[in-house]
């Protein structure tokens, strides 16, 4: 399964090895890891609770996984969301992707998180200072998303 | 139909979910937001500010000028900060 959505911490090292074992043809991994600071606007942080819409962020992972696949040569993908309350320095997330050369692996993991950060249903309540407050949706996540919805031959570098 | 809530707006309307009998001349999920509304002080809060609210139907992301009819799982929720 390329989508695991649990409370429970992951290991980098045995998710790249499930990935990679017995194969010859595989010349680049890239794993991103998403941590949880100690720290948001200059005052520290007690928690994260991350709620999910469980169904839901399986299927729209799933769909932007093959989406991944569908626009880079990719030899294996791997995403862990984790739910639950999380304390500074605990993962959250991960993404692992595997092809034949760099480009690809690295493209595939910026896209990925890029739409995890925006698409997929996810909620961070943040425990700072005796308060719970759910965490605001950036705008530049929508505008990292954005650039990978350019119409073809208009990148960034047009804008 | 089955209406699910998420982050603050299942706390501001005081449960995860809900089944619900779609009152007649409600096509859309802007519409039903707009019903919703009207059903008491915690819905009114919850949807007080409808364009900051996203939705899904059957777990797919919607707009809300798209229609209800035949849904099984509509889902309010504020735009998404996972990652």
């Amino acid at each position: 399964m390329s989508v695991r959505l649990q409370r429970e911490d992951f290991d980098i090292a045995a998710e790249v090895a499930t990935l990679t074992r017995g194969r010859d043809d595989i010349g680049a991994v890239v794993t991103f890891s998403g941590i949880c600071r100690g720290t948001e606007a200059g005052a520290p942080i007690a928690a994260l609770t991350l709620e999910h819409y469980p169904e839901m962020a399986e299927a729209e992972i799933a769909r932007h996984i093959d989406e991944a696949q569908s626009r880079w040569p990719l030899l294996g993908v791997r995403v862990i969301h984790r739910y639950g309350r999380l304390t500074p320095r605990e993962n959250i997330v991960l993404v692992v992707t595997v092809s034949t050369h760099r480009e690809a692996a690295f493209a595939a993991a910026e896209f990925l998180m890029d739409y995890l950060k925006t698409r997929a249903p996810f909620w961070k309540l943040v425990e700072q200072a005796g308060a719970k407050n759910w965490v605001e949706a950036k705008q530049d996540d929508d505008k990292a998303a954005a650039r990978w919805t350019a119409p073809p031959g208009r990148d960034e570098a047009a804008e | 139909m089955k209406v699910r809530y998420f982050a603050w707006v299942r706390e501001r309307v005081g449960k995860p979910e809900e089944e619900i009998e779609l009152p007649a001349g409600i096509a859309t999920v802007g519409e039903l937001m707009n019903w919703l509304a009207r059903r008491g002080e915690e819905y009114a809060h919850a949807f007080d500010n409808p364009k900051v609210i996203r939705a899904a139907i059957d777990r797919s992301h919607v707009r809300p000028e798209a229609r209800i009819d035949g849904a099984r799982e509509i889902a309010f929720f504020p735009p998404m900060t996972g990652g």
